[in-house]
């Protein structure tokens, strides 16, 4: 049996991903939320954003922690632009073809990545990177920690923008009742595409953040995709404190689990959660009925 | 004497905190036309969802054919003869009118040419017969109307559960649809409608419940039912059926 | 009638092609094709037909591959009694993850999502457990003899892929015609009118799976012959899931025709992409998810879709001067 020390350092450094996780998921549900849909290219987003934070810091010189605050109003362009010309109006009114739309998109960006980058993992090495704060016990990563708070930043700014600006009450508008919504005098499409830019953004802000301890491949995005897309189910569709409490539960679940089990059973037991979720409580923890 | 066809006893049926429908309890015999009424938000369509074993009751029985049938599911009961149409018509938008109504007559009639023949039978019977070949989601409301009729009645029911089968309709098209509802009872189906075109649904109807906020307040034949105090107040307000009959309330 | 017409005529059409031409390369395109038709065939079983978008088709053409390569290399078995154990396989599989996701009511999205969390699951145990070879897969041994399932000729492999293709079209149209396909249709069209018409929803979804996935399988052990190799990046990748899906997509969701002209669509694309720029990896499938953007952008119906109301358009074209000069 392993030190509780041990396992105490395996707990927090499970959080720590996790709440890097929490932020990939909190893009995915918002954008589940309001427009009701699971954006498949949520990874690939996450890739592209990867690329762009590792260009930025190899051409411009740019750190990762400035970097975000460049990286997350272009990629908010980016995600409006997707969905307001492209997903939005491949609908034809039917969801199924979103989901289709969305998979196309991610296939396409991840393999354009794939096509331009090739497979060639490449890495960032920043002149802090390898400094930590000293628990007495374990070490934490100074990046990491930054990581952690920033991201209960961004949520708290998320929380601003939904409840003090009038687009954010647009976008709770719409999400609970779009007909209403629209009748008021909403613009639902320029809604949906702000959420979905919204999204995209925190997802350039998670790749920032993740950069200076993680790996830039053309498929890293899709690892965290699905750990996501289980978060987002845990917690509940469209909730942000679910999308946060569930992605710090999984981080610690997938370090004590990878801990326990080494790293591809610990992926499959998070998968087998995400299944068992999803067959008997599609819902989540905190979701409103689906 | 034989129990009426379907008998429902005290369905109650919660929503979180929401009562939809409170202890109702109806009956519907054969070759009658039972109406279900009552002011918007009542639940009536709830309980046929209940009924129709799309919902689970918290409380209460449906009986059917003198057998407890609560909660059995919808594809069941269909095929014991119980079919419901739909408030919000739901026709299958993207095949005919012809292959439509085969999806129903497919219930009784398993080799394709026998279920077409079916359809087509069915589809001039409720005056389909010459837009049978066009895609479903090219027709009126009234076509789509008749449509959700035609479909229940290709499976040959015992029990058909009309909900608002007149909505929608103009006054001409109501008239033209009145005599085929009518002609179902004649050939021995018992029908229960909900229904708001109080003018056809009374003319139309054998016996009438009335549902007001989860609850039966009334029963009888029409001209009871619209004599009914309890009823008029719950259409038109508290004190209305003094009003009308010009008493002073204060 | 007429249309098992059409079906033998396309069929006799293709089968004629060794007849004309040696070629190892175009007969290898050819039988990828075919392949990749019919796992889209498979697809659009439970797709097209049935309204249920799989994401994770891949579980059933890599069991189809493993089960086969597994019985035959470490077994000993039969390589054909290895084919029909591999679509009974992959029937199972398929009602495994249907009778799962379907008990729970799962659509749309959700849907989607299982059955690409199963997917994945099933790569990730493929990679790593002894049985399937962990990361390095498993190899057929070389044995040019037709009881293993096996040809020195490519063009015998062609007319095998042919023949199962021509199941596979025959099967799509029995469906169209029976009364399961109504119902499947309906339940496609609007689950809960169709329950509402005595439509066992469920049994008919899991139904639609089981023979979704028998076919999809069907191609993955066919794979496992042609090849002689099978991993689990290749199996359960994601590869197959995507153009499993995007052949009938493209082609004509619904259709008897639409895989197999999707994956002629697709294959072409792919190699005249490769043509022009060279093999880099990740090209083929950029453009598949560039292509499958398109189509749902512009022609959501596929090909067939495209080529109906292009039809359509003339045909009314046509009748508008007649019944002017009737009225004028």
């Amino acid at each position: 049996m392993p030190s509780p020390l041990i396992l105490l350092s395996a707990v927090l450094n499970g959080l720590m991903t996790g709440a890097v996780y929490a932020l990939v998921a909190l893009g995915l549900t918002l954008i589940y939320g309001v427009l009701h849909i699971i954006n498949f290219a949520h990874g690939a987003l996450l890739s592209a954003a990867l690329f762009a934070a590792f260009f930025a810091w190899q051409k411009l010189g740019l750190d990762p922690y400035i970097a975000a605050f460049v990286l997350a109003p272009v990629f908010f362009a980016l995600g409006y632009a997707l969905q307001r010309f492209i997903i939005g109006p491949a609908s034809h009114g039917d969801d199924r073809n979103m989901l289709l739309v969305t998979l196309g998109l991610a296939v396409l960006i991840e393999n354009a990545l794939l096509y331009e980058f090739h497979a060639d993992t490449r890495t960032v090495e920043l002149a802090y990177g390898f400094r930590s704060i000293d628990l007495g016990f374990t070490f934490l990563a100074v990046s990491r920690v930054i990581s952690f708070v920033a991201v209960f930043a961004v949520a708290l700014v998320l929380w601003l923008i939904m409840s003090r600006t009038d687009t954010g009450k647009a976008i709770r508008a719409v999400a609970r009742e779009k007909l209403g919504a629209e009748l008021s005098g909403i613009d639902v499409a320029h809604i949906y595409a702000v959420t979905f830019g919204l999204g995209t953004a925190c997802v350039a802000i998670a790749a920032c953040l993740l950069i200076p301890n993680y790996y830039v491949n053309p498929s890293a995005g899709n690892a965290f995709v699905l750990i996501a897309f289980t978060i987002v189910v845990l917690g509940g569709m469209g909730s942000v404190p679910g999308a946060l409490i569930g992605g710090l539960v999984i981080g610690v679940v997938e370090s004590l689990g990878g801990f326990f089990f080494g790293e591809s059973l610990g992926q499959v037991g998070i998968f087998l959660i995400f299944i068992a979720v999803l067959l008997v409580r599609p819902r989540g923890l905190f979701g409103a009925n689906a | 004497m034989v129990e009426p066809l379907l008998v429902v006893e005290n369905i109650s049926c919660r929503f979180g905190g929401l009562l939809a429908v409170n202890g109702a309890s109806l009956s519907a015999p054969s070759a009658r036309i039972t109406a279900l009424i009552g002011p918007n938000g009542a639940g009536k369509t709830t309980l046929f969802a209940v009924i129709s074993g799309f919902l689970r009751p918290n409380v209460g029985r449906v009986r059917y054919c003198g057998e407890d049938v609560t909660g059995e599911p919808p594809h069941r009961l269909a095929r014991r003869g119980m079919v419901r149409t739909f408030q919000i018509v739901q026709p299958f938008a993207g095949l005919t009118v012809r292959e439509n109504i085969l999806v129903g007559a497919h219930l009784r009639h398993r080799a394709r040419d026998a279920a077409l023949a079916m359809a087509e039978q069915v589809g001039c019977e409720v005056g389909l017969g010459e837009l049978l070949d066009r895609p479903a989601h090219t027709l009126t409301v009234a076509g789509r109307k008749r449509l959700e009729l035609a479909r229940a009645l290709a499976t040959e029911p015992k029990l058909l559960l009309l909900d608002e089968v007149l909505a929608g309709l103009n006054p001409s098209e109501i008239r033209h649809i009145v005599p085929t509802v009518r002609s179902l009872a004649t050939r021995g189906i018992a029908v229960v409608m909900i229904e708001h075109v109080m003018q056809a649904a009374m003319s139309l109807a054998d016996r009438v419940f009335v549902l007001a906020e989860g609850r039966i307040i009334a029963e009888g034949s029409p001209a009871e039912v619209a004599a009914d105090a309890a009823v008029v107040e719950a259409y038109l307000g508290h004190g209305a059926a003094a009003k009308m009959r010009g008493t002073n309330v204060h | 009638m007429k249309s098992f017409v059409a079906i033998a005529a396309v069929v006799a059409a293709l089968a004629a092609v060794p007849a004309l031409t040696h070629s190892n390369v175009v007969l290898n395109f050819l039988v990828v094709t075919l392949m990749i038709a019919l796992a889209g065939q498979g697809w659009n079983i439970l797709g097209g037909y049935g309204g249920q978008y799989s994401f994770g088709h891949a579980a059933f053409f890599g069991t189809g591959a493993y089960v086969t390569a597994i019985l035959q290399v470490r077994y000993g078995v039969n390589a054909w009694v290895g084919f029909a154990a591999s679509i009974a396989a992959g029937a199972v599989v398929g009602a495994i993850i249907g009778g799962l996701a379907f008990r729970a009511g799962l659509r749309s999205s959700y849907f989607a999502l299982v059955t690409l969390a199963f997917a994945e699951v099933l790569r990730i145990l493929a990679s790593v457990t002894p049985i399937t070879g962990a990361g390095v897969g498993i190899l057929i041994k070389l044995d040019l003899r037709a009881q293993s399932f096996q040809f020195q000729s490519r063009a015998i492999f062609y007319l095998v892929i042919l023949a199962l293709v021509a199941v596979a079209l025959v099967i799509a149209r029995l469906l169209e015609r029976s009364r399961f396909g109504a119902w499947l249709i309906a339940v496609r069209e609007n689950e809960d009118a169709a329950m509402a018409l005595g439509v066992d929803a469920f049994a008919v979804k899991l139904g639609a799976m089981v023979l979704s996935a028998a076919i999809t399988a069907a191609a993955g052990c066919f794979y496992a012959q042609y090849f002689l190799f099978i991993d689990a990046a290749i199996g359960y990748g994601p590869w197959i899931s995507i153009e499993a899906l995007l052949t009938p997509i493209i082609g004509g969701v619904g259709t008897v025709f639409g895989a197999l002209l999707g994956a002629l669509v697709v294959k072409a694309l792919g190699e005249g992409a490769k043509l022009i720029t060279g093999d880099v990896p990740g090209l083929d499938l950029m453009i598949y998810g560039a292509v499958l953007v398109l189509v749902i952008r512009f022609a959501p119906r596929g090909l067939v879709g495209a080529v109906t109301d292009i039809y359509d358009y003339f045909r009314a074209a046509a009748q508008k001067p007649a019944a002017e000069a009737a009225n004028g």
